[in-house]
């Protein structure tokens, strides 16, 4: 699936790299903790997080993940969102906790 | 592995710069990709290597990063001026870290760094002087290229 379609079904707010939405998403990993994340998310995982500062964006593009999805409303800090629209990562907000948009994304994308 | 030796490239990592945290790691990864190194190396090498870059991030002055690349290997060489590690053993055990309760907060100092660095690399070696420093080096094989030596080397 790609990631503008997941925007527009899970009404997602577009926070940051609005340009970079043709991305295919392959998979998901949700986490706040940077070296599991960095350890065991895959290339093309949309990954679901709450944590809001700039090495959120290093870690996403290292691994070349699909984007970042923050939830309960948190907006990237400033000088996260400079950072990934430096590096094109796009950056969600949802307002829903971990659980409910996860459980969302997993029947959107393993139909 | 000397003689094989393709490329070395050294990188300064400031310690407390968690803003620029990822930027080696993000340049090595683009050297290894521009290189052609398989994808599965070149996964590996940013796990460490960001991992590492944490470290010196999180607990010294100030470090660097070394990066060699043979046709069999890439070798990544970190060197820190911090607060060494008295008992390497019990630094090794997932789970156990030192870390300040501020970069616990951004998600680092989970006791996962050295852990992810041992079971990403093919080698591991640690030394640590307390009050000087930390070096780790880490080597990950090509596999590949060792079982099949006929293979074409990497160009560069």
């Amino acid at each position: 699936m790609q990631l503008d379609e997941l925007v527009r079904a899970l009404n997602l707010k577009v926070s940051c790299a609005e340009g970079s939405l043709k991305r295919q998403v392959r998979g998901g990993y949700v986490g706040d903790l940077l070296s599991d994340v960095m350890a065991n998310s895959k290339e093309g995982d949309i990954w679901i997080t709450r944590q809001v500062h700039q090495n959120i964006v290093a870690v996403a593009s290292l691994k070349d993940l699909a984007g970042i999805i923050l939830i309960q409303g948190s907006e990237p800090a400033l000088d996260t969102a400079a950072k990934a629209n430096a590096e094109g990562i796009p950056i969600l907000v949802t307002d829903l906790p971990a659980f409910e948009i996860v459980g969302q994304i997993y029947k959107l994308i393993n139909p | 592995m000397r003689e094989s030796q393709k490329f070395e490239k050294s990188f300064d990592v400031q310690g407390g710069s968690f803003q620029n945290a990822g930027n080696v790691s993000g340049q090595i990864k683009s050297i290894l990709k521009e290189m052609g190194v398989s994808t599965d190396i070149v996964r590996r090498v940013a796990i460490i290597c960001y991992e590492s870059e944490i470290n010196i991030v999180s607990y010294a002055k100030k470090g660097t990063i070394t990066l060699v690349v043979t046709d069999e290997a890439v070798k990544i060489e970190t060197k820190d001026e911090g607060p060494g590690i008295p008992d390497i053993e019990l630094a090794m055990k997932e789970g156990y870290s030192t870390a300040t309760a501020a970069v616990r907060e951004m998600g680092f100092g989970a006791g996962m760094g050295l852990a992810n660095m041992k079971k990403y690399s093919d080698h591991l070696i640690i030394t640590s002087e307390v009050g000087i420093g930390t070096c780790v080096t880490m080597i990950v094989m090509d596999f590949s290229k060792i079982l099949h030596p006929d293979l074409p080397p990497l160009t560069l």
